[in-house]
């Protein structure tokens, strides 16, 4: 055996939720690629003979109201939300890390102007915030993307700017200095990289809170419109207009959103034991928006 | 600490201030506007240019943006909110009558949530590693991993499935009857005081650990105390400045799952009236709405701070 396959086979064990985790992150990242290969149906195509088929036969998990198979449906629509929901917070926090790398090297009036903002940004509600966005811009996964996105930055420029704060007293960055390296040269050179174990901590926290954002706002009827499958969609009309005819489509869609939830928050809570030990214990936001 | 308090409201000031400005413009700088919603018709346009303009210098959105914000602020100072651009009422009358609901909805989560996270957070830190402990960490991760959105469809399809519930067609205030108005309410409070108790509780639970291992907690036990004195008031008493610290910066997520189980179970609160707002694009009750959730935030994270002192008398705000 590799070297490194017996690393991670070792991180595993002592790490047992967070692998749970990792393998989870993986099967969503496999249906979110090959989704529309691996699906058994065609999500969009209906089959009026088998309206509301119930789980099992030749459906595994049953078909809705327009006899569409309801587990393509899910596998499909694993590749809208992960999409929206990495890209969104990868978005947000390399915006959010450099103003919090500017705001923090800088100090003075730079960041009080910076932070100023971000309170006012972090005391609102990210789910009503988001909402209002997408809400304006319309509704359209690019949309998601940019509401998410603003809801990530002032999040990752307060851990970005506090990493800043304590890495721009250390004696590297005098030598730096001292060597005549400009500020830029200091600040994306010699500081940027030690931000990053905090940040990488942050962006797989995040991408667990997107998926359930994401969600929320298909549920509310905000996100992408139909008939392209959507998790948080598909929750939302099994319980509000089939609850008493197809529950399964409920369950099934649930269950979905909620693996791959678990799969990011597990192995996020491991990223974060491994990378950053200060925040052991800490509660880093995943639950619900 | 009245100096300390004064301090901490006045500089709320500020930041309710760059709340606002950041709503307003928000809303502002996105294209859209209601004058255009009143006139399409399904995407088309009903009325022509003049109209248009008309309408648009009726509702005063023609005006600077900066005199729009002052107007608008000046509206919230005077406590009336400004004015619906769709039902021309002050919003302030419209937020006074659904925000009961929201209230009570919140403060009985609240209090359900509680009720759930500090006796599993005690138990766990109590028997650590035992079979209860397995179970209370499980039910808080399950709390983390299951959005309160999900678990409130779930609820709302066994009520309706399994025992012919139908959502309540009028909403009945406490005043009116006490027991109908718990009934429409236990369920959505369950769903969210569920999706809060998941951090309250692991806070709980971790904040016991390090407090039962102090000292002072030795020296009760060595006294001869019962065990229910030195748990309750010796550690859960001196644990609970890290929990209510948790719980105040939850309470934007509480105010944000109101949003959403209001909107599942069809209650008239302030959240499904937000909702409502955003879809219609009435700007002014969003950003009313929202400036105001801010402000409760805000002012909920003081009042937490003023309890510290009276939770742990050594911590004194003299500042």
């Amino acid at each position: 055996m590799g070297r490194a396959t017996l690393n991670v086979l070792r991180t595993a064990r002592a790490k047992p939720l967070g692998a749970v985790g990792a393998v989870v992150v993986l099967i969503a990242a496999v249906l979110a690629v090959f989704g529309p290969l691996i699906a058994p149906f065609d999500p969009l195509e209906p089959h009026y003979d088998n309206l509301f088929e119930e789980p099992g036969g030749t459906f595994l998990l049953g078909t809705d109201n327009f006899g569409r198979d309801q587990l393509s449906r899910l596998i499909v629509g694993a590749r809208p939300v992960l999409f929206v929901a990495v890209v969104s917070v990868v978005v947000g926090s390399v915006i959010g890390a450099f103003l919090g790398l500017v705001s923090g090297f800088h100090g003075g009036w730079v960041d009080l102007g910076i932070q100023r903002i971000v309170d006012g940004l972090l005391s609102l509600p990210t789910l009503i915030l988001a909402l209002s966005i997408v809400s304006l811009l319309g509704p359209s996964d690019i949309n998601v993307v940019i509401a998410l996105a603003v809801v990530v930055v002032p999040i990752a420029s307060r851990v970005v700017r506090s990493v800043t704060l304590s890495a721009k007293e250390e004696v590297y960055v005098e030598a730096a200095r001292s060597l005549g390296a400009s500020d830029s040269r200091i600040m994306f050179r010699h500081i940027a990289p030690n931000t990053l174990a905090s940040l990488m901590v942050l962006v797989t926290n995040q991408i667990g809170w997107a998926i359930v954002v994401v969600a929320a706002l298909s549920f509310l009827g905000v996100a992408s419109p139909p008939p392209e499958p959507s998790w948080g969609r598909m929750l939302s009309e099994g319980v509000r207009q089939h609850a008493n005819t197809a529950p399964w489509l409920t369950i099934s869609s649930a269950l979905f959103i909620t693996f791959a939830v678990f799969g990011f928050a597990a192995m996020g809570d491991a990223a974060r034991d491994l990378l950053d030990p200060r925040l052991r214990g800490a509660d880093v936001r995943v639950s619900g928006p | 600490m009245q100096t300390y308090l004064t301090r901490r409201l006045l500089l709320m000031i500020p930041t309710v201030l760059v709340v606002s400005l950041v709503i307003f413009y928000m809303f502002r700088l996105l294209p859209g506007d209601v004058a255009l919603n009143f006139l399409t018709d399904g995407g088309r346009l009903t009325l022509d240019r003049e109209q248009y303009d008309a309408l648009r210098a009726q509702l005063g959105l023609d005006r600077p943006l900066f005199a729009q914000y002052l107007n608008w602020l000046w509206d919230m100072v005077r406590l009336n909110g400004g004015t619906s651009l769709v039902t021309g009422e002050p919003v302030f009358n419209d937020i006074a009558r659904k925000l009961p609901v929201t209230a009570e909805l919140a403060a009985l989560s609240l209090l359900i949530s509680f009720a759930i996270a500090i006796p599993v957070g005690v138990i766990g830190a109590i028997k650590q590693d035992s079979v209860w402990d397995y179970l209370g960490r499980t039910f808080a991760i399950s709390g983390l991993a299951m959005p309160n959105f999900l678990v409130g469809a779930l609820v709302f399809l066994v009520l309706v499935k399994y025992f012919q519930w139908i959502p309540p067609l009028e909403f009945v205030s406490l005043t009116e009857d006490p027991l109908e108005n718990l009934t429409q309410l236990i369920f959505p409070a369950l769903v969210l005081g569920h999706s809060n108790s998941a951090a309250l509780a692991r806070m709980t639970r971790s904040a016991m650990l390090e407090v039962l291992r102090q000292d002072y907690v030795r020296t009760a036990r060595a006294k001869g105390l019962p065990s229910r004195v030195v748990i309750g008031r010796h550690s859960l008493r001196n644990a609970l400045l890290p929990i209510l610290t948790v719980a105040g910066v939850q309470a934007g997520t509480l105010l944000a799952g109101a949003v959403i189980v209001e909107d599942i179970f069809v209650l008239p609160g302030i959240g499904s009236r937000m909702v409502d707002a955003i879809f219609g694009r009435e700007w002014i009750t969003v950003q009313t709405i929202v400036t105001l959730f801010a402000v409760m935030i805000l002012t909920l994270n003081v009042v937490i701070d003023a309890l510290y002192s009276w939770l742990d008398p050594r911590i004194r705000y003299e500042t």
